[in-house]
């Protein structure tokens, strides 16, 4: 009964929580990366208690992968050396993270999954509870199998409606980003739903939740549907690794905190400019702007449709040449798929690098680093001073759409001209 | 007694120690870059027992723990701000770092006004002005694990259970 958090929560527990209880959960996976698990280690040195399940410690190499410097290469020395030790079965070096969970099964409807990486949130799109902590939590749910939550209390953001050619779910996003502020769901679960979201295949069900830490929020939910099983269920893994049936999960006689409903319709592509995530204006506005380098990357954007729209915009065109122009596909997955149907063609006949799987260029530390003065505009979910390198670089967040046709022409563009 | 250093709202955990410097995870070396971009002078001239006031949402974007190892290095005494990134908040309790969420003190605090804080009542006293506030009192289980100095010498000495009285099932 409640909210879809209030929901999840329920009957993990077994019993009605509302918003606002303490609870311990049991937790379903427990997520971190070669970023955040070195600390997770340490950590579990010094609780110096043993591991408490090993089926639920999922382990990526994603965030420098392979390793970009000697450190890097130790922090995977020890990750290595961690899961031979102690004989944990999931180890992955085949992408993001966020992706490999989905891809590979972790994620299912009503699952507590918890991750040493903001962006955990994502596993909301498919009705999981994900929520991003640190590694020292990370460490003693390794140990205790558990985690205690506050129940949040839930913001309904309700869309309608469809978007004109050429404006995407990352533009809604973006969209919500600039209306709620960086600050905007502190502490709370946001419930994206409406005819909106129900028409919207998986993959941009994903930009919601992914997104939905840059308003703070502690998950993004979005109901479990038709939809959510019957893509779990062209993924064997999924069904091989759920503990439970695959089932629908809905709110059930919700009380919303706050209820926010908004149509879609008239929406017109977007841009999160310079230098916050809520900086967010219509792309008319910056059009124009000189950029210096393009990507194409990233667990928001960077899965097989995106790269298709992307492919599609730079068939038989050569980017501009003032741009470098990177392409990272999400998974190794997504990679071989792009490969098998010519994209990965598309790109370098354009002009693009293409990299290996991973966050790549996301963080500035493997690849794709900006210099001093330069402006990036990436399918990204963040845009921090410094994240991809100099603090005096800029960042602006959009859709891949706008992307491809901002590396043809080296400023931002409006994609609509192209279609 | 402490100095109080000021900063503004929506402070990120990339602004808090930029994430190039997270290759290390040692105290005094993550405090020497601390916040080196929004303020260059802080991590040079902080004292141990100097204060951090922020604005709102303190703490806010990436997981990383380095932001509060990074603040901890630095010595200061503890962090008062209007409000804290969920992360954030669970990490500075898991890890041990005092942190205060009262706004009316943020609002009454200059930079480099000499505060005193009493970590066990929440009072603020700002020697400067003369001005006191009483912080937000935290949840019980959060105090608990604070006063243990963090969850890890928490766990070394009590079941997990018990941080929940009753209310853990399963
Ligand atoms: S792609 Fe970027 S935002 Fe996503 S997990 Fe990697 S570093 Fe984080």
């Amino acid at each position: 009964m409640g909210t879809l958090v209030e929901e999840i929560f329920s009957r993990k527990t077994g019993r009605t929580v509302k918003a606002g209880d303490i609870i311990l959960v049991d937790v379903d996976y427990i997520m971190s990366h070669d970023n955040t698990t070195p600390l997770a280690i340490k950590a579990f040195r010094e609780i110096g208690k043993p591991i408490y399940d090993k089926q639920r410690i999922v382990l990526h190499l994603d965030h420098a992968y392979p390793a970009p410097n000697i450190l890097a290469a130790e922090n995977h020395r020890k990750i290595f050396d961690f899961v031979k030790e102690q004989d944990l079965p999931y180890l992955f070096t085949q992408g993001i993270c966020h992706q490999v969970m989905i891809e590979e099964g972790f994620v299912t409807p009503g699952a507590v999954i918890i991750g040493a990486d903001s962006h955990s949130n994502t596993y909301g799109a498919l009705g999981a509870f994900g929520t991003g902590l640190g590694s020292t939590e990370i460490a003693v749910a390794w140990v205790t199998g558990k985690c205690w939550f506050k129940v949040p209390e839930t913001i309904r953001i309700e869309l309608y409606g469809q978007t004109q050619p050429g404006v995407y779910a990352k533009d809604v996003m973006l969209h919500l980003a600039g209306l709620l502020g960086m600050n905007g769901a502190t502490y709370r679960s946001v419930e994206f739903g409406g005819e909106y979201i129900e028409n919207l295949p998986i993959h941009e069900r994903i930009i919601f939740s992914n997104m939905s830490t840059e308003i703070g929020a502690k998950c993004g939910l979005i109901a479990a549907d038709e939809v959510t099983i019957k893509y779990l269920t062209e993924q064997t893994p999924a069904l091989e690794r759920t503990k439970r049936p695959l089932e629908a999960i809905q709110p059930h006689n919700p009380r919303y905190e706050q209820l926010l409903q908004i149509d879609v319709s008239d929406l017109s592509p977007q841009v999160a400019c310079h230098p916050d995530v809520d900086n967010v204006k219509p792309l008319q506005e910056v059009e124009g702007l000189e950029i210096h380098q393009v990507f194409i990357g990233t667990c928001t954007n960077a899965r097989y449709e995106d790269l298709e729209i992307v492919a599609s915009l730079l068939r038989g065109k050569r980017v501009h040449p003032g741009v470098r122009v990177i392409v990272t596909p999400a998974s190794q997955r997504i990679y071989k798929k792009a490969m098998q149907n010519g994209l990965i063609e598309t790109f370098i006949d354009a002009g693009c690098v293409v990299t290996n799987p991973g966050c790549g260029a996301c963080i500035g530390r493997h690849g794709g680093v900006l210099a001093p003065g330069e402006r990036a505009l990436t399918t990204m979910n963040r845009n921090f001073i410094g994240r991809m390198g100099s603090p005096q670089a800029e960042i602006y967040l959009a859709s891949p759409a706008t992307a491809a046709v901002t590396a043809l022409t080296g400023r931002i563009t409006d994609p609509r001209r192209y279609l | 007694m402490g100095k109080a250093w000021t900063f503004g709202d929506n402070m990120n955990t990339d602004e808090i120690i930029p994430g190039r410097f997270n290759i290390t995870t040692d105290p005094q070396e993550l405090a020497r870059n601390a916040f080196c971009e929004v303020k260059p002078e802080f991590a040079k001239n902080v004292r141990p027992g100097d204060v951090i006031v922020a604005g709102q949402n303190f703490g806010c974007g990436s997981s990383r723990e380095h932001a509060v190892i990074a603040i901890k290095g630095t010595q200061v005494k503890c962090v008062i701000a209007s409000s804290y990134a969920r992360i954030f908040f669970r990490n500075a309790v898991n890890l041990g770092l005092p942190i205060l969420e009262c706004p009316e003190a943020v609002a009454g605090i200059r930079e480099g006004d000499e505060v005193e804080v009493d970590l066990s009542t929440g009072l603020i006293h700002n020697l400067s002005t003369g001005a006191t506030f009483q912080a937000r009192p935290l949840p019980e289980f959060v105090l608990k694990i604070a006063e243990a100095g963090g969850i890890i010498q928490f766990l070394k000495h009590h079941d997990f259970q018990e941080l929940m009285g009753q209310t853990g099932k399963k």
